[in-house]
């Protein structure tokens, strides 16, 4: 079963650059999906379009079977509490712990102290920083900061996984460490993940679904791809 | 359950915003204050003011002098005219003799001068006490009945009553004016005070919407600190309020200048004067948060 359908999707933003051109895709449920190009092929607006952060200017695009180009704007919460973002920068609060940051998902949602903390440990357990609870984010490596931006991301199970390049500031063994967290996820909970990254190694360590675009163009869809050459 | 979970997370953040940014916080605070504090004058004053034309209008008459040489039947003709005026409440007839017996009585003076006099050659004037609805409209009633048969002067205290209705009313045109400037300038400073709070918080409300909070739950700390701003600044306009006219009222003994001008009773109106001096503080404060959130917080 598809989770994700794009039909004839195009953006061009009001500068004038066209990120994405004529992009039919469609991905499967619990499938791990790598997003790869190179600077400016549309990686990311994709994925901002997924998560309806940016609205195609031309298309349909399906997540989860809500239609996302008509969604309103004050309901796209609804959507997003169906899914979960990484991102290359983490995003957490630097005034709130490790425990803190996670909860903040369940707490700016209504949910009830006892399900999020419940839903908080068990995320964290996920990616392996049960022990660092009382942390802040500065006294930790940036693999662990990207961790518990994972577990934030996760901690209300969702559906779908969305990671703009999360290893981009790390180095090659941190990077390693994320890809078995994120694999582990797919693995255990059937959680979708498409990932956008231009990190070569990862790609071709991992042997996933690959899709491959350039300036904005499908060039490539493969199971168990490796990077494309052409890039 | 739900909703008392993220009115409570509200609230909270709403309190721990207005001590983070606390220098901004109380440049709003002070500008609530200081135009409540005026807000307050004004009402203490309007309210007062009201009263007392109230007061001042239950005693206020058109005295009617006729002429001395009018007969019975004159009399009755002016008294229907009269009647058939829009603007008379009531009126009370008082002939000679009834003016003279109420002389007499309060002085004995009087009664030796007026025992000479009668019916005749009496200097005194038949007389009709003539109440109006409006007290606005008095001059032009008065004018009216100075313009009919046989009515010799018109009296209602003219110059004091007018003065005073122009009086008031022009301070309470300039105190209007002025409440309005200031409710402007203390929007515009919340609307400061919260876009800096946004602005603070960016990193927060893009993660907020990131993981699906609803609009509603990032607007509303952002409103209710500014109604938190509000209801701060009210704190010292109301102990003004209660703690000065209560002082105020004491030291005149409840009269201001003369006793023709009563002042109101201090309770309940200091109450209820209180209580929309707060009501004012956080509207003003709702309305300059919502206006910060509508322009800056684009979620």
């Amino acid at each position: 079963m598809d989770l994700i359908r794009l039909k004839n999707v195009s953006k061009q933003y009001k500068n004038g650059v066209t990120a994405i051109q004529d992009l039919d895709l469609s991905i499967k449920k619990g499938s791990f999906t790598f997003v790869i190009g190179g600077s400016g092929s549309g990686k990311s607006t994709l994925i901002k379009m997924l998560y309806r952060e940016e609205r195609p200017s031309k298309g349909q695009i399906v997540v989860g079977g809500v239609n996302v180009v008509k969604l309103r704007n004050t309901k796209v919460y609804k959507l997003r509490r169906k899914l979960g973002i990484v991102f290359q920068d983490y995003r957490l609060l630097p005034k709130l712990t490790v425990y803190e940051n996670v909860n903040f998902a369940m707490e700016v949602i209504g949910a009830s102290k006892n399900e999020a903390r419940t839903k908080v440990l068990k995320a964290l357990e996920v990616v392996g920083l049960k022990n660092k609870i009382h942390n802040y984010p500065d006294q930790l490596s940036g693999g662990e900061q990207q961790r518990v931006a994972i577990a934030r991301a996760i901690v209300n199970e969702p559906k779908l996984l969305l990671c703009d390049e999360p290893t981009g500031n790390l180095d090659p063994e941190m990077s390693m460490e994320i890809m078995k967290v994120l694999d582990n996820i797919n693995k255990e909970t059937g959680t979708t993940i498409i990932m956008a990254t231009h990190d070569k190694e990862i790609v071709n360590k991992m042997k996933k679904q690959v899709i491959t675009l350039k300036d904005g163009r499908l060039i490539d869809f493969k199971e168990k791809g490796t990077y494309h050459e052409a890039i | 359950m739900k909703l008392f979970r993220m009115l409570g997370r509200s609230f909270r953040d709403a309190f721990k915003s207005v001590f983070r940014n606390f220098s901004l916080s109380l440049a709003s605070i002070s500008c609530i204050t200081i135009t409540l504090i005026i807000v307050a004058i004004a009402i203490i004053a309007s309210f007062n003011v009201k009263n007392f034309t109230k007061e001042l209008e239950k005693d206020m008459t058109i005295v009617v002098f006729l002429d001395t040489k009018a007969t019975e039947q004159e009399v009755t003709s002016v008294k229907k005219k009269i009647e058939s005026l829009e603007n008379v409440e009531k009126y009370t007839f008082k002939s000679k003799n009834d003016v003279k017996k109420e002389m007499v009585k309060e002085s004995d003076v009087f009664k030796t001068v007026m025992d000479g006099w009668d019916d005749e050659n009496s200097p005194l004037k038949d007389t009709f006490q003539v109440k109006v609805k409006d007290i606005m409209k008095i001059g032009t009633t008065a004018r009216k009945i100075e313009k009919m048969d046989k009515v010799s002067v018109v009296r209602y205290g003219e110059n004091m009553v007018d003065k005073m209705v122009v009086a008031f009313a022009s301070i309470e045109k300039v105190a209007y004016g002025v409440v309005i400037a200031l409710i402007l300038v203390t929007v515009f400073l919340i609307v400061n005070t919260i876009k800096l709070t946004i602005f603070s918080r960016k990193r927060e409300i893009s993660i907020m919407r990131l993981v699906g909070a609803s609009n509603f739950t990032i607007k509303t700390p952002f409103i209710i600190e500014g109604m938190v701003l509000g209801a701060i600044g009210a704190i010292i306009p109301i102990l003004i309020t209660t703690f000065g006219y209560l002082a105020f009222y004491n030291h005149f003994e409840g009269y201001l200048f003369s006793p023709v001008i009563i002042l109101i009773k201090p309770e309940p109106f200091i109450y209820s004067a209180s209580l929309a001096i707060l009501i004012i503080g956080i509207i003003v404060g709702m309305i300059g948060s919502a206006h910060a959130v509508r322009r800056y917080l684009k979620v």
